[in-house]
């Protein structure tokens, strides 16, 4: 499989956009008509031939792109990663995991050749190729988890494991929907997911760590979140929510099914060997309402979602206010048929 | 997609007996492939066919965590024990095939640490080798205090004195030497984190001491093992399939359910999401819950289960499934 890469931008003019092919494989996340926060934790042992679940890196037509808008978000605003010096380890764990599996999976896009500790890598969309000592940081232009993650597609969260907790000790976090790094850095699980609505009171988060520090080496694990974004935009962060927020009022029954995006983050946890830490790589696909209801399981569906999601919950996800527009636009698509269990499409 | 199974075929390529008690089992794959990397103080499962019955025990990896051509641990015979340390002497040769499980942690170094001080009594001291490689290989400092009854039951005093001379303390009890702990834990620098393997006794004087001096609990850490996954065979009759089957010891019940065909409910397959929730009927014996699901009170009405981890000992346990 060859990839025809987008030229496209996720900012400005927002030239962003999905091929038939990208809309086919976005992972819907409702497997049914209504939604409510759960443990929705299941294994990643890999999915459907050409699913986002089949490899465990999902490179598709957007990568060019996305690393061009995250080199821009650090221009701007180094903050945005950052590793405490005991998380160096980690960090090699997570290059070392990137490049195996990448090369592994996409041999055509991405090589690795290893000599000992004398690798060599080669990174064909991006035209970069690096000769460097593994474990040796002199040799890398930027930390190991820097230099990884200014080529993979998603955020990153490595958390460091002790005391039955995890730690987000270091981090990539360019394309994060409304929480930030810099804020997070050095809290544990309990403490970074204090906003969210509902959950704790759920038991979700106690249930959700002790698996978490429980997944072994090996045994990689996975889930979906989802928001509502106005316009493709990848970094909807608080350090620039002057700049988005505002967007989010330009809506109008004309442009609500082009400017409206349903976005879904792809969150995997793998256990690092090295540092017996753990990453959370926090993958985000962006759809538009017009691109989604041409598959009209999936716009029927949003439609009962978003209509009946709890009040809570629209607000701490940012829509609240549209969602009257959203529904409007929505029940077009929606002429009351039953639809089927799961996800994929009929 | 390589990711995925978390059990090894390998071939034991060499057994080196250390001195009368403790011999020494090397690992490399079977299919002549590398090994996982791991982090010091990792355990891999070996599990033993001996006879009927399969043993599935932890042992402490102590090569090199950075090499990946092979493993090898250390093993003690407890001539006492019915488990597996005797199969590991008597029965397995050079050159056996056996089934290990990838490494698991659960005795990390806290790389915050500014110095790593280590306690090991006897065969305790294997996590302490893969850990003192992984911290020489990192430049991180580290201080070794091993007891073990004599010269010549202390398994790798030589090859740690030598390597380390300045960082390693042996301690022979049958010399009447002991570790004067006050005063070695008064002396610590800010910053330092303590480790202690060994037998329970030594682990719980440590820590004991430890609290009493006005340690953190976060720097003392000390090795626990997880008890092995698998349990006794036992019998289980699904009312609405109607159905009466055999749980192996190496099954999950819900695995042996999705054996006999039926389509239960599952996402997780750890304990935690709730979805393989089971109601029970009947139970003429024990359930032994290992899920993080049920609520303490649900565990003990016993009208629960979460087939994916958890199992039952007894007679005949009847789901209404
Ligand atoms: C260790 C891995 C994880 C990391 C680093 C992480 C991080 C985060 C962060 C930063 C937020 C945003 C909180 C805010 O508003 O500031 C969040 C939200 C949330 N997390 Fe996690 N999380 C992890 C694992 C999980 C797991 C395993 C679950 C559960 C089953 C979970 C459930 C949630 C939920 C329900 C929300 C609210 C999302 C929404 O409504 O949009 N998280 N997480
Ligand atoms: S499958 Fe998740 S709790 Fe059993």
């Amino acid at each position: 499989m060859t990839i025809q890469f987008n030229d496209e931008t996720f900012r400005d003019d927002y030239t962003f956009t999905n091929s038939e092919r990208a809309i086919k494989r976005f992972p819907f996340p409702f497997h049914e008509d209504s939604y409510m926060y759960s443990v929705n934790m299941e294994q990643h042992q890999g999915g459907p031939e050409g699913s986002i679940y089949e490899k465990r890196f999902d490179v598709d037509e957007h990568y060019i792109s996305e690393m061009k808008d995250r080199a821009l978000v650090l221009d701007e605003d180094p903050l945005r990663c950052q590793s405490l010096p005991h998380m160096t380890l980690a960090g090699w764990d997570l290059l070392e995991l990137i490049m195996v599996s990448k090369s592994e999976d996409y041999p055509d896009l991405f090589e690795l050749h290893r000599d000992g500790n004398n690798w060599h890598w080669i990174n064909k969309p991006l035209g970069i190729e690096q000769k460097f000592v593994f474990m040796d940081e002199s040799t890398l232009p930027y930390g190991p988890m820097e230099y990884i993650t200014r080529q993979t597609q998603g955020d990153f969260a490595l958390l460091d494991q002790r005391d039955e907790n995890l730690w987000m000790d270091a981090g990539m976090v360019t394309t994060q929907a409304d929480w930030s790094l810099d804020f997070d850095i050095g809290m544990n699980f309990f403490e970074w997911h204090a906003p969210v609505p509902k959950a704790h009171e759920m038991g979700i988060f106690k249930r959700a760590l002790k698996f978490l520090l429980n997944i072994q080496q090996g045994m990689p694990a996975r889930r979906l979140n989802w928001t509502m974004t106005v316009n493709p935009l990848l970094d909807t962060s608080p350090e620039n929510y002057h700049k988005w927020g505002a967007q989010k009022t330009t809506l109008t029954p004309e442009n609500v099914g082009q400017k409206q995006y349903l976005r879904v983050e792809l969150q995997t946890f793998f256990r690092l060997p090295r540092s017996n830490g753990m990453v959370f790589p926090i993958r985000c696909y962006l759809i538009s309402l017009e691109d989604l209801v041409t598959i009209p399981k999936w716009g029927r569906r949003l439609h009962r979602v978003i209509r009946d999601v709890p009040e809570e919950l629209a607000t701490y996800k940012g829509f609240i206010d549209n969602r009257p527009l959203i529904v409007d636009y929505l029940s077009k698509f929606d002429d009351g048929a039953p639809t089927s269990d799961g996800v994929w499409p009929d | 997609m390589s990711a995925g199974t978390n059990k090894i075929d390998v071939v034991v390529t060499d057994i080196v007996p250390l001195n009368e008690l403790v011999t020494r089992f090397k690992f490399e794959r079977a299919d002549g492939g590398l090994l996982p990397t791991f982090s010091g103080g990792a355990h891999t499962v070996i599990e033993m066919k001996d006879g009927e019955t399969t043993r599935l025990n932890p042992y402490s990896l102590m090569s090199d965590p950075a090499d990946r051509h092979a493993y090898t641990i250390s093993v003690r015979r407890d001539d006492a024990g019915r488990g597996g340390s005797l199969f590991l002497h008597k029965n397995v040769r050079i050159g056996d095939e056996m089934v290990i499980s990838y490494p698991v942690n659960l005795f990390a170094l806290d790389l915050r640490a500014r110095k790593h001080l280590m306690i090991a009594g006897g065969i305790g001291i294997t996590p302490f080798l893969a850990q003192i490689k992984q911290l020489s290989a990192t430049n991180g400092r580290f201080e070794l205090h091993y007891a073990c009854r004599n010269q010549a039951l202390g398994s790798y005093v030589d090859d740690l004195t030598t390597a380390h001379p300045n960082n390693v303390h042996v301690y022979f009890d049958d010399d009447g030497q002991a570790l004067d702990l006050e005063n070695l834990l008064d002396g610590q620098p800010l910053g330092t984190h303590i480790y202690i393997c060994g037998p329970k006794g030594m682990i719980n004087w440590v820590r004991d001491t430890a609290e009493r001096l006005g340690w953190p609990r976060e720097a003392v850490h000390y090795e626990e093992f997880l008890a092995p996954q698998s349990g006794k065979p036992f019998t289980v009759k699904l009312a609405k399939s109607d159905l009466e089957f055999e749980v192996g010891e190496h099954q999950s019940l819900l695995e042996a359910i999705e054996a006999a065909g039926v389509d239960a409910p599952y996402l997780c397959r750890g304990g935690a999401c709730g979805q393989c929730e089971t109601d029970v009927l009947e139970a003429d014996g024990e359930i032994l819950h290992r899920d993080h699901w049920l609520e303490d009170d649900e565990k003990e009405s016993g009208k629960k289960i979460m087939p994916c981890v958890s199992r039952f000992e007894g007679r005949i346990i009847v789901l209404d499934r």
